[in-house]
């Protein structure tokens, strides 16, 4: 199979490869779209895969972004699954693993991440990562009153995990290697309101727990702690991070530098290809131009889109508020920006057991925003927040600190710089 | 036609939005910069949040979850993630309360 015409090749088919594939229909590009995934399935949300509650498998239907057919009916055509296994770059065109060649005027690499594995883990069969659709469905469809499960890391996979198992009676057990739960990226006081969540709903969490070995047992699966100590499950999730595909293009001696290195046009070091989402790590242009990569939704279904535009001769720059959230029991956390650029926290009383953290920098510029609250309560504050870190305003600190002061107002005030 | 006295007219600041639920269904009932005021299912096309935690932005309101964005005058679907259009009821304003017509 050899295309006549090269058009526009997109390897992954994720929210961001999908969201890139109808960004250049929307935008009336006539020539072939080929969007490769790598699973079975057509392009799904990922996000409820670790944040949706319910019973076992019965809680989780595959959210669709687009589906096959209405992939095709703007012709867009899905080749899942299927694996690109080189890029040709002189040729302009890709090889896949059965021998098929595309050839491409403009490539994107959505080429997502995977989780990190754990070495010590290595040929368990009870030890799992969750990642994918199928991924979910292996672990939930064991969850069940009185089942053990040991999930290896305190971040944010982990947790949301942690909290849909001990909502269905599964004995939990986190073990996390640093002090506390979420040491990267979330702040002391809202770290400790999720650990209690968690506590209160019969989650074991233990920090600053080296392992020292997993071994197959009869039933599950036996940690050995360094510091002694002994934790027996039926099945370990191991949530400790993920690496970004960067496999492909490494090969095609495409630049790295903690993932695909883009430029702010999604722009990698060949001017025919194109990398976003997970993959990739840009220059933030609101911190100074600090590279970074972030493993987030939004990131993912903005930077489609932008990438899209920029393969069709635009030249867009993205310039997002980095931004995420995490659900956990009846429980909504946001942070925005880069909490690690700030020297400062302001702090608000978001009501009903709610925060709102500010992260100043030293002369006042609001950086970064982290919040808790029941539901989505913080929602609104929280986007002004958001609203106000792309203005780089300086709020004052004493209208931050006051929940009676109407946050709104200050994006009137902060208009104009 | 059923028209239903939801709130009064100062209950809901200006440019803001507040949550109204009747016999088991959730509205978002908003009021405009120009002071009109409308009315749309309570509950975001995407993943069932309440409307009426999001902030209001002109003719806008975004969810307070995942940043869908919808049109509260005429219920269109902004931007990514939502697609499907929320669903809007014609509003009435007599006698300082505002009326919604829940069909």
């Amino acid at each position: 199979m050899e295309r006549e015409q090269p058009g526009m090749v997109i390897v992954g088919a994720g929210e961001c490869g999908a969201r890139a594939a109808l960004t250049l229909r929307e935008q009336a590009y006539g020539g072939p779209v080929t969007l490769i995934g790598a699973e079975r399935h057509h392009p799904y949300e990922r996000p409820p895969l670790s944040k949706a509650l319910g019973p076992a498998c019965d809680g989780l239907a595959l959210k669709t972004i687009a589906s096959r057919e209405s992939l095709e009916r703007v012709g867009i055509a899905l080749l899942a699954p299927a694996e690109v296994v080189t890029i040709e770059r002189a040729e302009r065109r890709v090889r896949l693993a059965d021998g098929a060649r595309i050839a491409y005027d403009k490539l994107l690499l959505a080429t997502g991440a995977t989780p990190r594995a754990l070495p010590m883990a290595a040929g368990l069969d009870h030890c799992l990562t969750l990642r994918t659709f199928d991924d979910a469905i292996a672990i939930r469809s064991r969850l069940s009153p009185g089942f053990r499960v040991a999930i290896i890391g305190g971040g944010f996979i982990g947790l949301e995990l942690a909290a849909i198992a001990s909502v269905l009676g599964v004995e939990v057990t986190v073990l996390e290697a640093q002090a506390r739960i979420l040491q990267r990226g979330v702040p002391d006081e809202i770290a400790a309101i999720l650990h209690k969540a968690h506590t209160d709903h019969g989650v074991r969490i233990r920090c600053g727990q080296v392992m020292a070995s997993m071994t197959e047992t009869a039933r599950g699966v036996a940690i050995r702690l360094a510091g002694g100590g002994l934790v027996e499950s039926d099945l370990v999730v191991v949530g400790v991070g993920a690496q970004p595909n960067i496999e492909l293009a490494e090969a095609a001696g495409l630049a790295i530098d903690n993932g695909i290195a883009v430029d702010e046009r999604l722009r990698t070091s060949d001017p025919h290809i194109f990398a976003a989402g997970d993959c990739c790590s840009f220059p933030l242009a609101l911190y100074g131009g600090r590279r970074v990569r972030l493993e987030a939704w939004r990131n993912a279904l903005e930077q489609g889109p932008l990438a899209a535009l920029n393969m069709l001769g635009r030249d867009e720059s993205y310039t997002a508020v980095p931004w995420f959230w995490s659900d956990q029991y009846d429980l909504g956390l946001q942070v925005a920006g880069l909490v690690d650029e700030a020297s400062d926290i302001v702090r608000r009383d978001a009501g009903d057991g709610g925060v709102l953290l500010f992260h100043l920098a030293a002369d006042g510029r609001l950086l970064a925003a982290s919040g808790i609250g029941s539901g989505a309560s913080i929602g609104r504050d929280f986007k002004v927040a958001e609203m106000l870190i792309a203005r780089q305003a300086r709020p004052p600190r004493e209208a931050l600190r006051s929940p009676e002061v109407k946050l709104k107002r200050l994006l009137m005030s902060a208009s104009g710089s | 036609m059923a028209w239903v006295e939801a709130c009064g007219v100062g209950d809901i600041d200006e440019e803001d939005v507040i949550r109204w639920d009747h016999e088991g269904r959730s509205f978002a009932l908003y009021r405009s910069p120009d002071d009109e005021y409308f009315a749309t299912d309570g509950l975001c096309t995407h993943e069932r949040a309440h409307l009426a935690d999001g902030l209001v932005m002109d003719d806008v309101v975004e969810c307070p979850k995942h940043n869908g964005r919808f049109n509260y005058k005429t219920g269109k679907a902004l931007a990514a993630p939502v697609c499907v259009n929320l669903k809007t009821y014609p509003t009435r304003v007599q006698s300082g309360k505002v009326f919604v017509d829940i069909g």
